[in-house]
């Protein structure tokens, strides 16, 4: 699939290239289609490359001489891309516990979206989510792939401190937060496991265009899986796909 | 090594930052003002990746355990050196236990100190960058220590025929490229952008310098898109955030401009309530 592009200088060293402005699998599926090929074709610039819902941003290492050559160069690298690569994706699975001591909101989120708690809980672990990108914070994925039935805007009031770990819906995504931090989603769980890692290269072993399913578990496994984690002996389990 | 005996309000160890994280969240960071820390390390013969100290509006007072040469630039502290005033911008020798120490701010936010060879802390994904969950501590505190290598000066073999360019601090125009939302606003509110006077809001720190007034706005949140430092974003209650050296890599406000590395440099040196211009980059 390929898709009308606008291309933009965004400063004196980076180049924005916007995909069409939504939230969709082709999309994405192009766009780290085309951030692969970016990162194969480009070594001499060194560039860096990131991407979001529906853009690229690349970011060289040195100013840009004459802005149009390597628009051009860019232009002419995603005619000329491969078929979109990583066609088996990773599934992870990620254990929360969605107990009311950990999910904070789950009765707010309840009594706003009309759902009992089981009915958020099996709804929320029964999909399988699609990492988009990371950004926000070091190790936040951002997921698309939420059942519209647990849409719900953000809070208008901000939380000042957001437990790590924690497990939250804002508007149509999910995600988990990382780190402590300030943040306006709803918090249904939490998450004992680590997303980010600053001593272990790449910091993240979860990636851009991976898969995750969250799964269910009780207070004594989550327990259970904190004290390996702080031991570093868990391993988070993931599954390959074939699709 | 130093000894820290005060650390100041706000002190960190910063290089040129941190790239190829930025897939991962990971904020590039860096000195707040890279010319003036560029300009401290060039001083010394550095490294431009060297690392150093940015020390923010009030003083660190630090002692040194080793001979070495150090540079200070950027933010005028009046640096003094057991007990006597030294020179800013200049190539100072250091003995065992000497003192350095700073009095009052006069002009700027932030001081650079180099040290030749750099500060040995840890690199952490590639950079000594001080950011809270990449490294060990987030800023210098009181009793830490500093690792260096030791250095005897020899002072003729530096090259300080470089000079300061004081527009870094003395400038208050901030020159800035189209954001990729700049032509949704309407005509008016371009024209104010480009033809107001702001004030540094005091909700300043290294992810992002709000600005004041509050602004008429015409644009609605974006789908969370790429944002760089140096990005200024404009809230749907009108606020100007102009992002700086530790912000996110993402964003969902639109992005009205995008200062140039020198803007960023400039405004890093603006304190609460200091009055800014933006034009646009003439290319």
């Amino acid at each position: 699939m390929e898709f009308e592009l606008r291309y933009a200088q965004y400063n004196s060293f980076s180049i924005l290239i916007e995909w069409p402005a939504i939230i969709d699998k082709n999309v994405l599926n192009d766009i780290l289609n085309f951030k692969n090929s970016i990162k194969k074709n480009n070594v001499k610039h060194k560039a860096e490359v990131i991407n979001t819902y529906s853009s690229i941003l690349v970011i060289y290492n040195l100013t840009i001489d004459n802005i149009n050559d390597e628009i051009l160069e860019l232009k002419t690298l995603y005619k000329s891309k491969n078929k979109f690569q990583n066609t088996h994706p990773l599934i992870w699975e990620i254990p929360v516990c969605y107990d009311d001591e950990f999910g904070v909101d789950l009765d707010s989120f309840s009594k706003e979206k009309k759902l009992s708690k089981p009915e958020i809980i099996s709804c929320h672990s029964e999909a399988i989510y699609t990492v988009y990108f990371i950004g926000f914070l070091p190790g936040f994925l951002y997921l698309g792939g939420l059942d519209s039935k647990l849409f719900l805007d953000r809070k208008t009031l901000p939380n000042l401190n957001v437990k790590k770990g924690s497990v939250a819906i804002g508007g149509q995504q999910t995600g988990i937060y990382p780190q402590d931090s300030p943040g306006g989603w709803h918090i249904i769980g939490n998450s004992p496991i680590e997303l980010f890692n600053a001593n272990e290269n790449p910091p993240c072993l979860i990636n851009v265009g991976d898969k995750v399913k969250f799964i269910s578990v009780d207070k004594q496994d989550y327990l259970d899986i904190q004290k390996s984690v702080y031991r570093f002996n868990y391993q988070l389990k993931s599954i390959n796909t074939y699709d | 090594m130093i000894k820290v005996l005060k650390s100041g309000f706000y002190t960190t160890v910063q290089d040129t930052g941190r790239f190829g994280y930025r897939t991962y969240g990971v904020p590039v960071s860096g000195a707040m003002d890279s010319y003036s820390s560029q300009f401290a390390n060039a001083l010394l013969g550095n490294k431009s990746e060297d690392a150093l100290l940015e020390i923010t509006m009030t003083g660190s007072k630090l002692q040194f355990l080793q001979p070495t040469i150090i540079a200070i630039s950027g933010a005028d502290l009046s640096p003094i050196l057991n007990d006597k005033p030294v020179k800013m911008n200049a190539v100072l020798t250091i003995q065992n236990n000497d003192i350095l120490s700073f009095g009052k701010l006069k002009s700027g936010l932030r001081v650079y100190l180099a040290i030749k060879g750099g500060v040995l802390s840890n690199k952490i994904l590639g950079s000594r960058s001080m950011y809270k969950v990449i490294t060990h501590n987030h800023r210098i505190t009181d009793g830490d220590t500093l690792a260096y290598k030791s250095y005897i000066a020899n002072l003729q073999k530096l090259n300080a025929n470089v000079k300061y360019n004081y527009t870094t601090l003395k400038n208050n125009t901030l020159e800035a490229y189209k954001g990729p939302e700049f032509n949704r606003l309407s005509r008016d509110i371009q024209e104010q952008l480009l033809n107001s006077d702001f004030k540094v809001s005091k909700l300043n720190n290294r992810m992002a310098y709000q600005l004041e007034p509050l602004f008429k706005n015409n644009l609605k949140q974006i789908l969370t898109s790429p944002v760089l430092p140096g990005t200024v974003q404009l809230t749907p209650s009108g606020r100007l955030i102009v992002l700086m050296r530790d912000c996110q890599t993402t964003g969902g406000y639109p992005r009205v401009l995008q200062l140039t590395e020198k803007a960023i440099s400039i405004l890093s040196q603006k304190a609460i309530g200091k009055t800014l211009k933006i034009r646009l980059k003439v290319s």
